[in-house]
């Protein structure tokens, strides 16, 4: 469309494109902001701006088809007598039940399980679904505190104590009323169909002192048996991980504003929080020089769509990464086969993320049983057990081609950077020189 | 209480001079049904008796730090003195009682049982509340009941700014003066099984109070929905 209107000689505004008329046309008609779902849309620096210089002369690769290269990885083993070991460093990110259905809560675990990882709750409490088909279940303690109780507390394999989430640094959930159905609600102590509102702040702590208390009252309750992780929207990843640290948290999660949101007001998706390439140097500049890099673990977030993604986070210094939007995206989010009833919600297949609204034709992001029935969790399950396969795979390739025998022996010396940007946010070198903007000279 | 103590098995004593916090928690973690424990020299110390789920009776002889009985499942325990910051966080059943002060966000986020604070609390008492009972014998402090969503809020004395600020089901009764009311709360009618459940609970904190003197707070429900006619209070 957009070509065959410059082919006429018409020019569409940079400033004032489609979207933003639109946006601003909506805000005339509503008077209220927009509320959407997935994550920052726009064009950000990312890992496609990295690439990996492999093995050639000065370095020998690993033979693929032979040898080995290890994916295992143990989180949360500083404090807790049960550490959490995954066979893969790719984790399912954390996703309310409410936000989702129960069937993709329970195809999420199911997945997880399959592939020998971690599923996550999300704000609204522990489902039976995910509990009875995760093997790794991480408890999200939210400033909410909805539906969170001691029993759960105990059940879960470790707990996720949450400041932020990639999407809204600063903000608090949401969930509108059409997604607020009786068992929702029942969950979460809250008036069927009511539009709900979640606190930014937690109600007992602010600041890393209290956080120090927080965290050992969690660790008192469960006896310290739990792996306590600190999960942050990429803000100031420098400070707030060094502070997480101070905390005592085991692990750290630390989430880009590419990550997903079920219901966020776009302004915010699109304007507060970094790119995750920009916050994970920081973090693990914060660890090195605290001497607690690999023993606090960095679990980043937000815009992992394939193994060369996660086999870049992981040179970049993470231990491992989550996956949220992309997660779901293999589940079925966004497929073409619903072209028709995307359309008829006013959106199209890619396009789509009306998830605050509970009409997804995909069964996802809903409540409604019907829609929700579309899910199988069996064949969910499969589909994303076979996508953790392929990105681990993926991963691997990377990894051997670099010679290394294990995900974790990936380092920045075998990234270089595509742009100037990247260069600088990720903290490698410009492709073809020795510059790494900010760090070096010219 | 007779019954309970006539099959109670010896009182047992934890000095927590010469015990940690942590060794103290396990033993009650582990205790058996119907044991009475006393703890002496808290010293301020946070965290203690956190996640107790048996019918213990814990007296605890002096003031205690942060999230003291946090999560708290089943039993009393009871602090003579004053607790710090998130007194009974999380509760969920069985009864926490301070016979001094407790300081910010007493009773947050509670699910059920009973907090009894015989003095004062600071800020956000009852903040997100999720169906406890607080009863305060004294005055309470600003954004109290910020969000609370269910569960019976008893004030004796004052209350301060913004009280119940974008309150959902929970409701408020205060015997003294209102600083001021938060975003969405109103005074609403005390008809009478307001005048009986307000009875019920202070009767349950030991309290002589009269019911009548009470008035109640609750939502007036207008910022349920997201609506541009309420952009003025977001």
């Amino acid at each position: 469309m957009t070509s065959s209107y410059a082919s006429q000689g018409l020019r569409e505004s940079a400033t004032f494109d489609r979207a933003v008329i639109n946006d601003i046309q909506r805000a005339a008609e509503t008077g209220i902001y927009d509320i959407r779902g997935w994550g920052a849309k726009r064009a950000l620096p990312h890992f496609d701006d990295l690439l990996f210089l492999g093995a050639s002369m000065s370095r020998y690769p690993l033979e693929g088809y032979r040898e080995k290269c290890g994916t295992d990885v143990t989180l949360g083993g500083l404090n807790a007598l049960e550490p959490i070991k995954l066979a893969i460093p790719i984790t399912i990110a954390g996703m309310s039940f409410g936000a989702l259905s129960a069937n993709a809560k329970e195809a999420l675990g199911r997945g997880a399980t399959e592939a020998g990882t971690s599923t996550t709750t999300g704000d609204g409490g522990m489902t039976p679904e995910e509990r009875g088909q995760s093997k790794n279940l991480v408890y999200q303690y939210l400033p909410s505190r909805y539906g969170m109780n001691p029993d759960d507390l105990r059940k879960a394999d470790a707990i996720e104590i949450v400041l932020g989430q990639g999407a809204k640094p600063g903000g608090g959930g949401m969930l509108l009323g059409q997604k607020i159905t009786e068992r929702v609600a029942g969950m979460r102590t809250l008036p069927v169909g009511i539009d709900q509102r979640s606190a930014s702040r937690h109600p007992d702590w602010t600041g890393p002192d209290d956080l120090a208390i927080k965290i050992a009252e969690l660790r008192e309750i469960t006896d310290w048996r739990k792996p306590i992780y600190v999960k942050i929207g990429a803000s100031r990843p420098y400070y707030d991980t060094a502070l997480a640290v101070k905390s005592g948290a085991d692990v750290v999660v630390l989430d880009g504003m590419q990550g997903g949101t079920a219901a966020t007001q776009q302004v915010f998706i699109e304007n507060v929080g970094i790119p995750i390439l920009a916050a994970i140097g920081p973090a693990v500049q914060a660890l090195q020089e605290l001497g607690m890099h690999r023993k606090v673990q960095l679990i980043v977030s937000g815009g992992i769509r394939s193994g060369a993604d996660v086999a870049k986070a992981i040179a970049l210094g993470a231990d491992a990464v989550a996956i949220g939007t992309a997660a779901l995206i293999a589940l079925g989010d966004n497929s073409p086969r619903y072209q028709a009833e995307y359309e008829k919600l006013g959106s199209a297949a890619g396009f789509y993320d009306d998830f605050q609204d509970g009409k997804d034709p995909a069964g996802i992001t809903t409540q409604d049983p019907e829609l929700a029935s579309r899910l199988d969790p069996i064949e969910g399950g499969r589909r994303l057990a076979n996508y953790l396969r392929v990105l681990t795979l993926e991963a691997q390739t990377i990894a051997r081609a670099c010679g290394k025998a294990h995900l974790h022996h990936l380092e920045p010396e075998d990234l270089v950077a595509l742009t100037v940007e990247a260069a600088a946010m990720a903290r490698v070198p410009l492709a073809g020189t020795s510059w790494i903007p900010g760090s070096t000279g010219y | 209480m007779t019954i309970l103590s006539a099959t109670l098995a010896p009182t047992q004593t934890v000095d927590l001079a010469a015990s940690t916090v942590r060794e103290l928690n396990a033993a009650l973690h582990q205790a058996a049904d119907a044991t009475s424990w006393v703890v002496d020299n808290p010293a301020g110390a946070h965290n203690i008796a956190v996640g107790i789920d048996r019918e213990l009776e814990v007296t605890v002889n002096g003031h205690v730090g942060y999230y003291f009985a946090g999560m708290h499942q089943r039993g009393k325990v009871t602090v003579h003195g004053s607790a710090g910051v998130g007194l009974a966080e999380n509760i969920m059943s069985g009864t926490v009682h301070v016979t001094g002060d407790a300081s910010q966000a007493t009773g947050a986020t509670g699910h059920g049982g009973l907090v009894i604070v015989d003095g004062n609390t600071g800020a956000r008492c009852g903040i997100s509340m999720k169906g406890v009972d607080i009863v305060v014998g004294g005055d309470i402090g600003h954004a109290s009941a910020f969000m609370a969503q269910a569960g019976r809020l008893v004030v004796c004395g004052d209350a301060g700014e913004g009280l119940g600020d974008s309150i959902y089901e929970a409701r408020i009764y205060v015997q003294g003066a209102v600083g001021s009311l938060g975003a969405d709360c109103i005074e609403k009618p005390l008809r009478a099984e307001h005048l009986a459940e307000l009875a019920e609970l202070l009767l349950a904190a030991g309290r002589d109070d009269d019911p009548a003197l009470f008035k109640r707070y609750g939502s007036a429900r207008t910022l349920y929905h997201f609506a541009a006619a309420n952009s003025h209070s977001y």
